[in-house]
């Protein structure tokens, strides 16, 4: 905890700088005895002692067999090792590959030609041995570092031995490499420490396409969630309008119905009063109706696609050819896009088309439902515009499926959605 | 006449209730619910039951089930379905088992209350009534079938056939004469190809080949 009004900012500017170093420095120094962990498995290779005693198959057996099976057992633990270490000391997370699945020999059998093991024992065989010099280096650097700079203080505290002979100029000079060796220390330990954590990243965990792939499986997903709870919410947006709104709205045109239908002795103005309510009455439950069909109607649950399409369709004020050719009925999602889809785009025809006629059709051919929706209305319908077209096009795309708009300036439209369905 | 009414709002409930009482029925129960309302009509036996299609618990299509077991079960009752929106699919569930003593109507044509008296008691009568919004949606349904023989005013004709209006109603509503609405009527019993028989058995069998058609 750092109080900001007692340090200036090159105070904790310092202060940071050293508790990177401290970090990076205890990190590289724990990675020293692991990073040399498979060296003697190389030393076993070495096969001179033992070409003397055994015969060549026996040694060539071995050989395979350390490399086959020795080092992709050993690289488990050592892998283990080095997680715990990048995750206690650095506070970075190497990734874990997804747990495997099947039975537990086919699980292993896997594991020893996994291109994933390989890469894990080259880090621990080949780059390991390696890491471990640079760390060695970083390590000396900080060790000769300290001890020049404080060369003055050996002259003063060892004065038999022949550090004690240095001339002041000589022992100035050393001072000077040692600070520079200071200086530069934590940058080595820095770069080192980047370095090693780019490799451990790159061979310990997941390979790119690892991630990818699970990437596009979290996505997917997530994507079909989303789906999913956007028409849940459809559906209980629909259900509280239906329960609530739209009968409150009945029950107020039924009272205006019924004064209307009783009160015969009002003054004139009174009953051209009720008359207008009653009217407005009715035309907003006809405005919320249409609004509200258009979310999620109960029959399409109840009587799916085809039996809904024919309600809606009704309700376009224009000549509508709906064919709806489906065998069996699709999953719920696709249903629910595909009507949504011919309620776009029947909403966009009346208002934009200036159409005499449309035509719906609904197909499943193999796994794909085809929506296709006519009009001969002046065309020009653009998919990049219209955010009624643009929320259309995002919707199919959240299932798979593919959008498309062929709409020239003077028509005819043809606007054809296809949606997978599995089956 | 005996009525009860099936509605889960209770707001609306109230309203229903004095509307039945204008249209001169008399109400022996209010439910909120399907199996109540089966209940009240074994236990009433009423002349009409109007019944709310989307009731608990499913808010489906309860109250269209209820309807067809009333009918199956107690044919003295008439029901009358409302609804917020109507389905040409319940509709052809309706009436395919009867035409008589059935109907099926947006809610909001309560509103219009000494319409819709007249209507309730048509219907307790033995007559039907569909929504205009119904037969738009069957109508909609139609192609390659005997109904495209039809002019657009025989269609008119037999829309309002179906609605379960009397000739006389449907020569008021299209503003032509008596006689003009017979020789529609009698063009599209020719076109439908349906037998001489009774004046009221082809005008049920004229409107059920019209229903029958949204029927796979």
């Amino acid at each position: 905890m750092t109080f900001p009004s007692a340090l200036g900012p090159p105070a904790r500017l310092l202060r940071r700088r050293i508790g990177t170093a401290r970090r990076d420095t205890a990190f590289l120094a724990a990675g020293v005895l692991p990073h040399l962990a498979a060296v003697p498995a190389w030393l076993s290779l070495d096969a001179k002692p033992v070409l003397k005693s055994v015969h060549l198959p026996w040694v060539v057996l071995a050989a395979l067999v350390s490399v086959f099976l020795l080092l992709p057992l050993l690289a488990l633990p050592l892998t283990a090792v080095q997680r715990w270490r990048y995750a206690e000391l650095l506070a970075v997370d190497i990734p874990r590959s997804p747990p495997a699945e099947g039975p537990r020999l086919r699980r292993a059998l896997r594991l020893l030609v996994s291109a994933e093991t390989w890469r894990r024992v080259a880090y621990h065989t080949l780059l390991g041995p390696v890491l471990a010099v640079a760390e060695v280096l970083v390590l000396a650097v900080w060790g000769a570092g300290v001890v020049c700079a404080t060369v003055y203080a050996w002259m003063w505290a060892v004065p038999d031995t022949g550090v004690a002979d240095l001339y002041t100029v000589q022992a100035a000079y050393v001072t000077a490499a040692g600070l520079l060796l200071l200086a530069a220390a934590p940058w080595c330990a820095g770069t080192v420490t980047r370095v090693e954590s780019r490799a451990a990243r790159a061979l310990l965990g997941p390979s790119r396409a690892q991630r990818l792939e699970r990437r596009v499986t979290d996505l997917s997903v997530s994507r079909a969630d989303l789906a999913d709870a956007a028409d849940a919410e459809r559906r209980r947006i629909e259900r509280d309008l239906h329960d609530g709104t739209q009968q409150r709205l009945v029950s107020l045109a039924v009272n205006l119905g019924l004064a209307r239908a009783t009160l015969k002795d009002l003054p004139e103005d009174a009953r051209r009063v009720i008359d207008e309510a009653h009217r407005e009455a009715k035309e907003a439950i006809s405005e919320l109706n249409d609004l509200v069909r258009g979310l999620h109607p109960a029959v399409l649950d109840d009587r799916g696609l085809d039996a809904a399409l024919s309600g809606l369709a009704a309700r376009v004020p224009l000549p509508v050819r709906l064919h709806v050719d489906l065998d069996g009925r699709p999953a719920p999602a696709v249903e629910s896009v595909a009507y949504f889809v011919v309620s776009e785009a029947l909403a966009n025809v009346t208002k934009h088309a200036r159409a005499g006629r449309v035509e719906v059709t609904v197909r499943r051919t193999g796994r794909v439902v085809r929506v296709e929706v006519t009009d001969d209305g002046v065309g020009g319908a653009d998919a990049a515009a219209g955010t009624g077209l643009t929320g259309l096009a995002g919707r199919v795309r959240a299932v798979d499926g593919t959008f498309r708009i062929d709409s020239p300036v003077g028509g005819p439209t043809t606007l054809v959605a296809e949606l997978p369905c599995g089956r | 006449m005996r009525a009860v009414i099936a509605e889960d709002s209770v707001l609306l409930r109230v309203g229903l209730v004095r509307v039945l009482q204008t249209a001169g029925f008399e109400v022996g129960a209010e439910v909120g619910e399907a199996e109540a309302l089966l209940a009240a009509v074994e236990e009433q036996r009423p002349d009409l039951a109007l019944i709310d299609v989307r009731m608990p618990p499913g808010f489906g299509d309860e109250g269209v089930r209820a309807a067809l077991s009333i009918r199956r079960r107690w044919p003295g009752t008439a029901v009358v379905l409302l609804s917020q929106y109507v389905e040409e699919r319940y509709a052809a569930d309706l009436l395919t088992a009867d035409t008589s003593g059935v109907g099926y109507l947006l809610k909001q044509r309560v509103a219009d209350v000494e319409e819709f008296a007249a209507t309730v008691r048509r219907v307790a009568a033995g007559g039907t009534a569909l929504d205009p919004q119904v037969v738009a949606q069957l109508l909609l349904r139609r192609d390659s079938d005997p109904l495209e023989r039809l002019t657009p005013r025989e269609r008119e004709v037999l829309a309002l056939m179906a609605e379960g209006r009397s000739n006389a109603a449907i020569a008021e509503d299209l503003v032509v004469t008596d006689s003009a609405v017979a020789k529609h009527i009698n063009n599209i019993f020719a076109k439908l190809d349906l037998p001489p028989a009774d004046a009221h058995h082809r005008r049920v069998l004229a409107v059920l080949r019209f229903l029958g058609a949204t029927r796979d």
